[in-house]
């Protein structure tokens, strides 16, 4: 079971939390004017990186809030947690996926969104 | 290919063994291929057998990172059945349901295929609604699927408690699939690979891809390996779990979330259990494999991971479940847990298809279902890589579906909570 620190409440065990996908998913501004190629992404397609993720956790036995994270999916490790609507934590990159094993390389699909 | 037979395996016992050949080549990769298979799974083994068997493509490579059937080929709790809500599914299931009832004779490889029925089990007003549902769409779509009261249930597994005074969740009934069983996921995976190396195919173990090469117009040319680089026309991803991974390397981002899914074995106990017993509302499903084990699956964790373990309590709520349902079991001993790593997709059903990059190909969503599906998935897919094109079975499974909103949506009617 994992231990993740709710940054309003401190850490506290898996059970209280629910995860909640991807974090920094951002809507677009004018929904009427996108295509149904960036709808369908932004319905559907998430990151799924095998390294470091930024995603949305909900405290929900404890205090009840959405915060973000930051962890990494090979190991499970929380890197950081952090206030919802705080930028991802400096010096950290962006949601890439490790092209293989350890190995993070770079994803051209992401630079689009 | 030395060929098993009740002769050939007396003869050899005679002669204490000696003599049975390497079940398949363990290759080294060539420079260049027709097709390359980037997964060495039960899945992707499939794909190249029908390839060299059914399209005459025989210059074809297998590439597995690990060994063969060492992801969730071995992993998986090995039930098979092709219940499934809509046609489009059902179909799709049913296709694998009709080859792995002659599959051990077509590989010549005793993959242990024991169509013992699956019975998934009713706990409220809402599951009998369900599941009778289900049951009649199945009968229309020519897949067998019967509905059991509880006794009937009891009676076809005899161990099940069906006693609502002790239950919290009593049985109120059953959808029962007779031609649904298991097999063993193993000699799939190894009967895949020995068929499919004596028509051609070479296995290659120990090679991962790095990097998916394309030419000037966009069009697969080859990939890269750890093993040094080879030529393709093309290239079919079967990578389960690390398919966001591999296609990523093509700059394709895929509809796909990558969950950790665990199973548990028990200390092995004298035949029990005759059926597959599944229940999504307390969430349990449990077989016996002919070793004796008591084979038990839980869920997916909540979170994203490859980690390729999850969290105990996942196990835990499974064991509850089935110690509700047997309570007899509550004193045996579980031998080992173990978690792969699946890849689901959003509206549950798999996608099996051609990619925008032409000569690219993809398997991949099957989620927490994807043994079941092996030969017919296989089938489908080596269909679509030969002819360029989908077969009718798999053309709705395109990876389009979540841009044109034509969803398979199984979410609700597949039989584990995820």
């Amino acid at each position: 079971m994992l231990l993740i620190t709710c940054p309003y409440c401190g850490p506290r065990p898996e059970l209280e939390f629910r995860y909640a996908g991807e974090a920094h998913v951002v809507r677009a501004e004018t929904p009427s004017e996108i295509g149904a190629d960036e709808w369908g992404a932004f319905l559907y397609t998430r990151a799924n990186p095998r390294g470091l993720h930024a995603e949305r956790w909900r405290h929900i036995h404890g205090c009840a809030r959405f915060f973000n994270a930051l962890r990494d999916t090979r190991t499970d490790f929380f890197e950081a947690t952090y206030e919802v609507g705080q930028p991802r934590p400096s010096g950290t990159e962006e949601n890439k996926p490790a092209l293989s094993g350890d190995n993070v390389g770079t994803w051209s699909g992401e630079s689009a969104r | 290919m030395q060929r098993f037979s009740a002769l050939s395996v007396i003869a050899k016992a005679l002669g204490s063994n000696k003599g049975w050949q390497a079940q398949w080549r363990d290759a080294s990769p060539k420079s260049r291929y027709d097709v390359i298979i980037v997964g060495g799974g039960g899945h992707g083994l499939a794909t190249a057998y029908y390839l060299a068997k059914e399209h005459g493509i025989r210059n074809v490579a297998i590439l597995e990172k690990g060994w063969i059937g060492g992801g969730n080929t071995g992993r998986n709790t090995t039930i098979i059945r092709s219940n499934y809500l809509f046609e489009e599914s059902a179909a799709m299931y049913d296709h694998a349901v009709k080859l792995w009832e002659g599959l051990s004779q077509d590989l010549n490889y005793n993959v242990m295929f024991s169509p013992r029925g699956v019975l998934m089990l009713a706990h409220n007003i809402h599951d009998i609604q369900v599941f009778k549902r289900h049951v009649h769409a199945n009968r229309l779509a020519g897949v067998d699927n019967e509905w059991l009261t509880p006794q009937e249930c009891k009676d076809f597994c005899p161990p099940l408690n069906i006693d609502a005074s002790t239950m919290r969740y009593p049985v109120l009934g059953g959808a029962l699939q007779r031609r649904g069983g298991t097999a063993r996921h193993d000699a799939v995976a190894w009967g895949y690979a020995r068929a499919a190396s004596a028509l051609g195919v070479d296995v290659i173990q120990n090679c991962e891809v790095t990097a998916i090469r394309r030419g000037a117009n966009g069009a697969v040319i080859g990939v890269d390996t750890t093993r040094g680089p080879i030529e393709a026309g093309k290239v079919g991803v079967v990578a389960a779990g690390n398919t966001s991974v591999v296609m990523a390397m093509a700059g394709l981002r895929m509809p796909l979330e990558s969950y950790p899914l665990q199973a548990l074995v028990s200390e092995p106990l004298k035949p029990i259990v005759p059926c597959v017993v599944m229940s999504n509302t307390i969430h349990a499903y449990i077989s016996q494999s002919d070793k004796g084990e008591l084979v038990i699956g839980a869920g997916t964790d909540a979170y994203t991971s490859y980690t390729q373990r999850g969290g105990l309590h996942i196990a835990n709520h499974t064991l509850d479940a089935i110690c509700d349902l047997f309570p007899e079991f509550r004193r045996v001993r579980m031998l080992r847990s173990w978690g792969g790593i699946v890849d689901v997709t959003p509206d549950r059903s798999p996608i099996v298809a051609k990619t925008a990059v032409p000569g690219l190909y993809v398997n991949c969503g099957w989620g927490t279902g994807g043994f079941k599906a092996t030969p017919g998935s296989g089938n489908l897919f080596a269909h679509t890589i030969a002819r360029d094109e989908p077969h009718p079975i798999n053309a709705p499974f395109t990876i389009e579906r979540f841009r044109d909103g034509v969803l398979i949506d199984e979410a609700a009617a597949a039989a584990v909570a995820h």
